[in-house]
């Protein structure tokens, strides 16, 4: 958003500090790691060597007599409660019951003194397996003669979904082209910097539980429902985190076992995964295999859109189901079309568990739709560009799929992109080996429903004032992972008082002090949170005026606030300023206090998922990329990508730009380089960060991120949606740039060396 | 350097950390990142994987960054080492710090310390370096929120007013 349209606000707009960057540069910042509780054991998970396997029978009693080992546990001394994150399909237990479904699956826990000694007792453990074969082929997981993994699911699937809107079979028999292509995408996973971790403690039945987590809420619903305890008897707590990326968004083993023991043995104990544990548990990005068959007019008009996914889930379903209907209903956002049909099987496999990752489904089906959108524009001789143009999504619109779309700039977007790119004096220009391409996306401000069936607001504030009325300070249940909720919620939050950012401060992400709030996932924090704490602020600042109007003898209406002066509008002579008349408030009235909450509309159609893309408000964006390929190596380097993104209103174009920066980047690394790849017998051979490739400083290109200007009437004071966005367009962009560089066109991810090369060599060969 | 005495199964180092001088007793398998965050409380240093790859646990070993789950403890006998609390000196932070706040390089904050870190060594060495020669300093530190974009500005920001 421009200067010019921002100048009306006082904190928000701004480019403030984050508000906890001082405690994280000098290390004080502490993480779950970091912290140490009075009695402290630390706990060990044994996991399963095999990918899939009957476990015959466990022998604990040489690690139990091992000096400082306090518990040993299996499935036999835990809930036998199935969990999950999706309510339909709750299929993991704490402890593998009867059989392990993957490698890393959780068979036996150890709680000892100190790391060594529970490292060795895992060794004491006995366990025998009958190994049975294992479904590792996600295209295969369907046939007959493989095993089946889970007895409930028949054939392996996990969910099958067939949606049908208007009539796509019609609509490709009025298209001038119709076409079909079948794109790959990659395993690839979040790799946050800090790896899972929590420590349990178990006082007086109550269950305290410090996480690093995306939500403190659903980690305290799911946790009391598996131990069998109220709500109210459990407590997460939320210490600094280090990255979520949505691997974070349900508890793993690092809670529930540490619980597990901390109940056994009466003392706290730490669980901290180390990275291998962190590719098992994973929950990363689903590999699509995607069949998509698109019919345009000659004008390029796209009429309709037929997509056949088989998706690999891995051994659990987690959140696996709402990733699987995402894959469809995210792909007719941005460009308008009526006729579409989405068939999906989502298959369990032998391997770790997929689930959410920045963009939660789409970014796959988006890289296959923005490449075949390309390959349609070079059949009809029409630009890239162009071509998107013709079919881009206007504001105040509303998908085949029933999404309401408010404000969309995507036009502008697209225009811009063009523009700070240099496109026109670049496409088809550029020397041999050079390229330049586009790819677009758009994204959710928000699930529109929770992940469970419940009526509590998805969001909720109270802003206190100190009684001398020096700070103010919000307490929310939103969660600050890195993305800086913290300090927007806190420009906001002071911005609907009427004080100071430097005034606020904050308390966030602690089931027991702070209100309700369903965490940090699907973008929502910003407009979600954001609507609470401004109601919240809003109610403080009503109240300081009145008591202000009685003391200035002037009329409430006259009054206004800005940055701690209370003032008579016209004549600001007459003023009080607002640690008076807040230190006023307290003595006559008691606390003053404001709060907040905010439930987003009923929103969505009536077939079966509609509820999954429901968003109050969709960002959009485009993304264009130039690249360098080497033809002798295959080597593609990125020299520059330019992000244009409708975002709405910015609260801190720092922080904005950052988290357009950081989601491009992750699109980036999946483009070209990351993916879990395993052995013939389902074993991860780079589960770390020197073999999956996680890219460098030396790997990345020169970044612009830019944005249009935009106001979304849905979100308080206009906002939206920012922080998963751009993953999206990049990997098509990516793939488009190649294209125009060499001529060759490459429909699997990530797009390597190798697969360049190869796909070079395709094409000399003399068909 | 110095040697490590041994004392039946325990072994005995001295090291200065952030200027303060320490004698301690270790095994020989205790990792320098263990000492620092167990004994010491600098849980400023970040563990991260244990294996060298990602660099949230860089310190300064006499004034070179060095992963610090890769030196042995033993091995720090009669070194000198910069934490991430170290940097700070008075309660007034170094510009490095001031950079990293100023230009947003700083989301989930757990690469910091390393960065920060890795970027102070470079500017110990080469008060002027090019973007390029800063990537390269922090190649071996990975990030995972930022794509690098503010980290680099930062540290170029910091080197600017060296001059």
């Amino acid at each position: 958003m421009s200067e010019a349209t921002t100048k009306e606000f006082s904190v928000i707009g701004k480019s403030v500090p984050k508000i906890d960057a001082r405690d994280k540069v000098t290390g004080r910042a502490k993480y779950t790691g970091d912290l140490k509780v009075t009695g402290m054991l630390i706990g060990k998970i044994l996991r399963s060597p095999h990918a899939h396997a009957r476990i015959l029978s466990i022998d604990t009693s040489k690690a139990e007599q091992l000096p400082g080992v306090e518990a040993v546990i299996t499935a036999k001394d835990v809930p036998a409660t199935f969990y999950g994150i999706s309510p339909a399909r709750y299929d993991e237990t704490i402890l593998a019951i009867e059989k392990v479904l993957q490698v890393g699956d959780k068979v036996a826990a150890v709680a000892a003194v100190d790391e060594e000694t529970a490292v060795k007792a895992l060794g004491l453990i006995d366990v025998e397996y009958e190994v049975l074969p294992a479904v590792l082929d996600p295209l295969r997981a369907m046939d007959e003669d493989q095993p089946q993994i889970h007895p409930q699911y028949e054939r392996n699937i996990s969910v099958e979904i067939h949606q049908d809107f208007g009539d796509v079979e019609m609509a490709f028999q009025q298209s001038h082209l119709v076409r079909t292509d079948r794109f790959q995408g990659n395993r690839a996973t979040h790799v946050p910097m800090e790896p899972h971790a929590a420590i349990s403690k178990w006082e007086n039945g109550k269950l305290t539980i410090w996480s690093s987590t995306q939500s403190p809420h659903y980690f305290q619903y799911h946790i009391a429902r598996v131990f069998g305890l109220k709500m109210g008897d459990v407590r997460v707590i939320k210490p600094t985190v280090g990255g979520g990326f949505g691997g974070k968004l349900e508890p793993s083993a690092a809670e529930y076992v540490s619980a597990a023991l901390a109940m056994k043995t009466g003392r706290p104990v730490k669980i901290v995964f180390d990275r291998k544990e962190v590719f098992f548990h994973n929950r990363g990005r689903h590999a699509q295999h995607i069949e998509l068959t698109t019919g345009v007019t000659k004008e390029g008009k796209i009429l309709g859109v037929h997509g056949k996914y088989i998706i690999d889930g891995g051994s659990y379903t987690s959140l696996g189901i709402a990733s699987a209907y995402y894959a469809g209903a995210m792909l007719p956002l941005i460009y308008e079309f009526d006729h579409f049909k989405f068939d999906c099987f989502r298959v369990h496999t032998n391997l770790p568990s997929c689930a959410a990752q920045r963009g939660h489904g789409a970014p796959q089906p988006r890289f296959a739709f923005e490449s075949q959108l390309d390959m349609i524009a070079k059949e009809l001789g029409m630009d890239p560009i162009e071509i998107r143009k013709v079919n881009a999504r206007r504001p105040n619109t509303m998908t085949l799929n029933d999404l309401k779309v408010n404000s969309c700039e995507f036009m502008a977007c697209l225009e811009k992109a063009r523009e700070i790119s240099g496109w026109v004096g670049k496409k088809g220009k550029l020397p041999p080996g050079q390229g330049i391409g586009i790819g677009c996306g758009g994204f959710i401000t928000g699930a529109g429903y929770p992940i469970y069936r419940t009526r509590l607001p998805h969001a909720a504030a109270i802003v206190k004032v100190s009684e001398q009325g020096d700070i103010a300070t919000l307490y929310i249940g939103a969660v600050d992972i890195g993305q800086g909720s913290d300090t927007i919620l806190a420009q906001m939050a002071a911005e609907a008082i009427g004080i100071n950012y430097e005034d606020m401060r904050i308390v966030s992400a602690d089931t027991e002090t702070t209100p309700h709030d369903f965490g940090a996932y699907a973008s929502r924090q910003t407009l979600m949170s954001g609507h609470a704490v401004k109601q919240a602020g809003e109610e403080v600042r009503r109240q300081i005026i009145e008591l202000a109007a009685e003391l200035l003898e002037a009329s409430v209406a006259d009054l206004d606030i800005d940055r701690r002066v209370i003032f008579v509008k016209g004549s600001p002579e007459k003023m009080l300023p607002f640690e008076t008349v807040a230190n006023e408030f307290f003595i006559r009235k008691g606390p003053l206090m404001g709060k907040g909450s905010y439930t987003p509309p009923k929103l969505g159609g009536k077939f079966k998922g509609a509820a999954v893309g429901t968003s109050p408000a969709y960002s959009f964006a485009a993304q264009i990329s130039q690249v360098e390929v080497d033809e002798e190596t295959g080597q593609v380097m990125v020299t520059n990508v330019w992000d244009v993104h409708d975002c709405g209103t910015v609260i801190n174009p720092n922080l904005l730009h950052a988290q357009v920066e950081g989601a491009l980047f992750m699109g980036m690394g999946e483009a070209m380089y990351e993916q879990v790849v395993f052995d013939d017998k389902g074993r991860p051979l780079n589960a770390n960060l020197g073999e999956y490739r996680v890219p460098t400083a030396l790997d990345v290109p020169q970044v612009i991120s830019e944005l249009v200007d935009s106001y979304e009437p849905a979100g308080p004071w206009g906002v939206k949606e920012v922080g998963e966005g751009a993953t999206l367009p990049t990997m098509g962009s990516y793939a488009n740039a190649i294209y125009d560089a060499i001529g060759v066109r490459l429909y699997d991810l990530p797009l390597t060396p190798e697969k360049v090369w190869r796909a070079i060599h395709e094409r000399k060969k003399p068909s | 350097m110095g040697t490590a005495i041994k004392k039946g199964k325990l072994h005995v180092v001295t090291l200065t950390v952030n200027g303060e001088e320490h004698a301690v007793l270790v095994k020989a398998n205790t990792t320098l990142l263990d000492l620092l965050r167990e004994e010491f409380d600098y849980t400023g240093t970040k563990k991260g994987c244990e294996l060298g790859d990602c660099g949230a646990c860089t310190v300064l070993m006499d004034d070179r960054p060095v992963n610090s789950c890769l030196v042995l403890a033993v091995e720090a006998d009669g070194h000198s080492f910069t934490t991430i609390e170290g940097v700070e000196q008075g309660g007034k932070l170094d510009r490095l710090q001031e950079e990293f706040i100023n230009q947003a390089a700083v989301q989930c904050g757990y690469c910091s310390p390393g960065m920060i870190l890795s970027g102070k060594a470079l500017l110990m060495r080469n008060p002027h370096p090019t973007e390029r020669e800063v990537r390269e300093a922090i190649g071996g530190n990975l990030c995972r929120c930022t794509g690098y974009v503010r980290i680099v500005k930062a540290i170029l920001a910091a080197a600017e007013a060296n001059s």
